[in-house]
Order: structure tokens, then sequence, then C-alpha cells
């Protein structure tokens, strides 16, 4: 956890604009339910950004819709300066849940990206074999996603989706299924590989000192319908380090931005009893 | 140590083929009811000289062409219907007219309509296990869980390589359970169909004994055919656990 300026050489994706975009989700039967309503965000090119919210703030919604999982109602989102169609391997996902493929091992799970990158073979093994190395998962090749822990798992759905080498990084509360010591490493080797190769990273989370541990800016969005409440910067003199965590000015910044949450989840939390 | 496991799994068998050879020589029961074991046994190696196994090699080749094919096709519709709309629209009709019909009554049917030979019994079979492998694999293809079908996509993989590589085998589970279901439907329509109506095959053979009136043989049939489901299913079995070693 050193300096987290990014290096010159590498080459820039454009980071990502947001621009007045509205989501309704529409159920078969009962009402029409807005999960997002007019948001505008513009993240830098190689900006490491959080979004913060209660549950139901339409978050993970905003994620999908940055992953082209979902189509755009309204709005425009553009990535690199491209309005966004579809999914793409330029923008990398991890979700929460892993989405493993749990009848591949390890060593499968990350090559079926490279194999749908059209890399020759011999490159492809390579690659493979340098991300096992990087997330710790030397000897593990050949295990199913059932024989690994949560961590683990996670591990390998993240090198997956690093070993595609994306422009853009989209986590989707990565770490929340984990244990608090695993997160804690877990958010120490993320920090690593970013400051190693910093791309674009938006991440969804709920847990505000993750958020002020990795992340440039926090984006602190409203209980449902989403919109943004406020964003803060949390770069640090110094860039990020396990001093600074300790310090006043880094728990001053945590306590700030969770007052901000608790409103909004007493808001959320009181929409859902009524 | 370990055949004396084996042998130790069997004991109840054995100890049926006891029971069963006692109550019918104490005369408990009726002899025509149940002859007694060791008749049946020796029934059994006559037959196997006067054409047991040739009328079970018909049976089974009636029995493996209409469940292979409805293997092949009911995935397929199965995992299609699941994936494209249309699909969906034009052939779940039919299925919920076929679900509920007994489908031995189609045996008259398909004779009719086909003749007393391989492909009516094939057909019948097939129409059969159709449905437990087309509804298993609809429901477990529907069912893929949302992030996996996005993770592929966010790979680059396209939405053909996504219904193939991804959709198709986080449903195996599912589809090879309705497999199984399908196996046994397999050897009950097999077997109700040749003792309606057949010139040969093992179900004919049970029919013509019992009329003939050699209970013991009748019996050697019925033994046989129940056998080989058994190990039908047991082989399948240990093939699902091989394909699903991924699941420990």
């Amino acid at each position: 956890m050193t300096s987290r300026t990014p290096p010159a050489e590498t080459p820039s994706s454009g980071g990502i604009s947001i621009r007045s975009v509205c989501h309704e989700y529409r159920p078969a039967r009962g009402r029409p339910v807005l999960a997002l309503d007019n948001i505008d965000l513009e993240i830098n090119d190689r900006e490491f950004v959080a979004i913060l919210g209660p549950s139901g703030c339409g978050k993970s919604t905003l994620l999908y819709l940055l992953g082209g999982f979902m189509p755009l109602q309204q709005g425009g989102i553009s990535v690199g300066g491209r309005d966004i169609t579809g999914p793409g391997p330029d923008r990398g996902i991890v979700f929460q849940n892993f989405a493993l493929f749990p009848w591949k091992t390890v060593r499968q799970n990350i090559l079926y990206g490279l194999e749908k990158q059209r890399l020759p073979k011999d490159e492809r093994e390579r690659t493979t074999r340098h991300f096992i190395d990087m997330v710790h998962l030397t000897g593990f090749e050949d295990s199913y996603p059932s024989q690994l822990s949560g961590g683990m798992k996670q591990r390998v759905a993240i090198a997956r989706t690093l070993a595609i080498n994306p422009d853009t990084l989209l986590m989707d509360e990565p770490f929340g299924a984990l244990d608090a010591q695993t997160r804690s490493l877990m958010q120490e080797e993320l920090l690593a590989i970013w400051n190693r190769s910093p791309t674009t990273v938006v991440f969804v989370t709920h847990d505000v000192r993750e958020a002020v541990l990795l992340a440039d800016r926090v984006v602190v969005m409203t209980a449902r319908p989403g919109r943004v409440k406020k964003i803060i910067d949390t770069r640090f003199e110094g860039g990020m380090n396990a001093e600074i965590a300790k310090s006043r000015p880094f728990l001053d910044r945590v306590d700030e931005i969770w007052d901000l949450v608790r409103e909004e989840a007493i808001v959320a939390g009181s929409a859902g009893a009524g | 140590m370990r055949l004396v496991h084996t042998l130790w799994r069997f004991t109840p068998l054995l100890l049926l083929a006891v029971v069963w050879e006692a109550v019918s020589r104490l005369g408990l029961v009726s002899e025509f009811a149940l002859p007694p074991f060791s008749d049946v046994v020796t029934a059994f190696s006559r037959l196997a000289d006067e054409g047991l196994w040739e009328h079970t090699a018909q049976s089974l080749y009636r029995g493996a062409t209409g469940f292979a094919c409805a293997v092949i096709v009911g995935v397929l519709a199965g995992v299609l219907m699941a994936w494209y709309r249309p699909v969906h629209i034009l052939v779940n009709p039919l299925l919920r007219c076929l679900y509920p019909m007994p489908k031995s009554a189609l045996i008259p049917l398909t004779i009719m309509w086909i003749g007393l030979g391989d492909n009516s019994k094939i057909t019948l079979i097939f129409i059969g296990c159709l449905l437990p492998v087309v509804l298993s694999a609809f429901n477990a293809a529907r069912g893929v869980d949302q992030v996996l079908i996005w993770s592929a996509r966010s790979m680059g993989a396209r939405e053909r390589e996504v219904l193939w590589e991804v959709v198709v085998p986080a449903a195996m589970p599912e589809i090879l359970s309705g497999i199984r279901i399908s196996l046994a439907l397999a050897f009950i329509l097999l077997v109700s169909g040749e003792l309606i109506i057949a010139n040969n095959g093992i179900g004919y053979l049970i029919d013509i004994l019992g009329e003939g009136g050699d209970y013991a043989g009748m019996f050697a049939g019925v033994v046989t055919i129940s056998t080989i489901g058994f190990f039908a299913d047991q082989g399948y079995v240990a093939l699902t656990r091989r394909i699903l070693a991924w699941r420990e």
C-alpha cells in the first residue's frame, strides 16, 4: 500500500461519463419501482471510485448499467468515450457471490475469458499462470470452486477478470460475502494490484471504511430512488498505507461519510417499515 | 475386504431368495402365484438356451433407441425453449397437452399408425421419456443464475456460446435427474408395450410364458428385465457422479 499516483505510461481508457440516468424496475405485477433518479457522474481515467449507499439504493443497478447487462432506459453512459451498447471485455466485472463457473477448475475459469479473446494458446497459458501466481492460488489450479474457501473463490474471480485486461473494473460488493480478516487482506491485495497497474475502478459497497480506504472519491447515494447525495474526496497526503488508515484524518473522514450514509439508511429503514 | 463388503451388501437379496424359496416350498402361497426360487433359476437357465437373450437384445435395442432419441431431443427442446421465446410459445402448448396423458394409452395408437414392429415401441418410449427430459431441461435452463450469464458475456462470450458453454453445463445437474426418471419410464413403457402386442422382446416372452402356464419361466423373464433395469439405473447414477464430480 504505497502511493496511488498512477504511472504515466499505462494507456488511457478515457474514464466514464454518466449523464441523467434514470432506471425503473417494472415488475409483471405491481407498481413500477424507480431505482435510479437522474444520476450524473463523471469518473476520471484510472480513478478508483466507490459507490456507497443503503441497500436498495440502486447502486448495483448503476453498476449493471455500466456493465451493459440491462438496457438503458433514460440518459446516457459512455466508457472511454464510447456509448455502452452491451456487455464487453473492455469492462470487467466482479460479483459479490463470485459467479465462478462451478464445473470449471480454477485454471479453466481463468482461461475462459482468454479463450473468448481469441488469444494464442501459449499466451493464454502464460497469462493464466501469471494471474494464478498473482492471487496466490498456486497449487490450486485444478481445484473446483466448491473445494475453495470464500476468499479463494473471490481471488479466482478477480484473477479471471484482470486476466482479460479490462480498461474498467466494475466491482459489486466483491468482499461482502467474506469474513472480516479475509476482507481486510483482500482490500490490501486489491490496492496493491491497483497500484501496480491502475485502471478505472467503480467499486460498489456498503462498507464505509472500505470505501474510504480504497477509493479516490466516494459517491454517497440516497435511499430509493437512488440519487447522488454527495461526492467526497478521499485521497490522503502521501497515498494510502496502514499508518494513514489508523490516523485521525482518515477516521474523521470515515465518520463524516458514515453520518451521511446513516441518514439515508434511516430513510430506507422507515420506508421499508411503512 | 472389499469382496466381503460387497457380499454383505447383497445379504438382503440372498435372504429374500431364501424366504421366497421357503414360502413357496412350505405351501404358504400357491406355486402358481409364486413358483419356488429354485424353479425360477432352472427355468432361467433353460430359457437362456431358448432365446431369452435374443428377446432381451431386441427389447434393449428398442428401449435404448427410444430413450436416446428422447434425451437428445428433450435436452435440445428444453434448453431452446428456455432461451428463445418463440420456441417456448410453439412447444409449450404441446407439452401441456401431452403432460397429463397416460402414455400407455398411446400403445394401441402407435401400433395402428406404425405397426407391430420395433418402430411403434421406439415411438412410444420416445414420447413417454421426452417429457421429463424437456421439463427438467427447461426449468434448469431458465433457473440458471443470471450472474453466470453476465460473467460470460462480459468476458466476450457470444449469445450462442453462452447457451452451450454456460447455460447447459449450469443446468446439467437438474437435466441429469430428469433423465434418470426417463430411464425408469423407458423400462415401464418397453415392457408394457411388448406385453400388449409384439412379435418378440422380453415383454412378449413374459406374456406367452404366462399364457402357456410356465409360471417359473415367466418369473425368470420378470427377474431378468428387473435386474437389467436395476443395473441400468446403478450405471446411470455412477455416470452422473462422474459428470458432476465438480459438485463435491
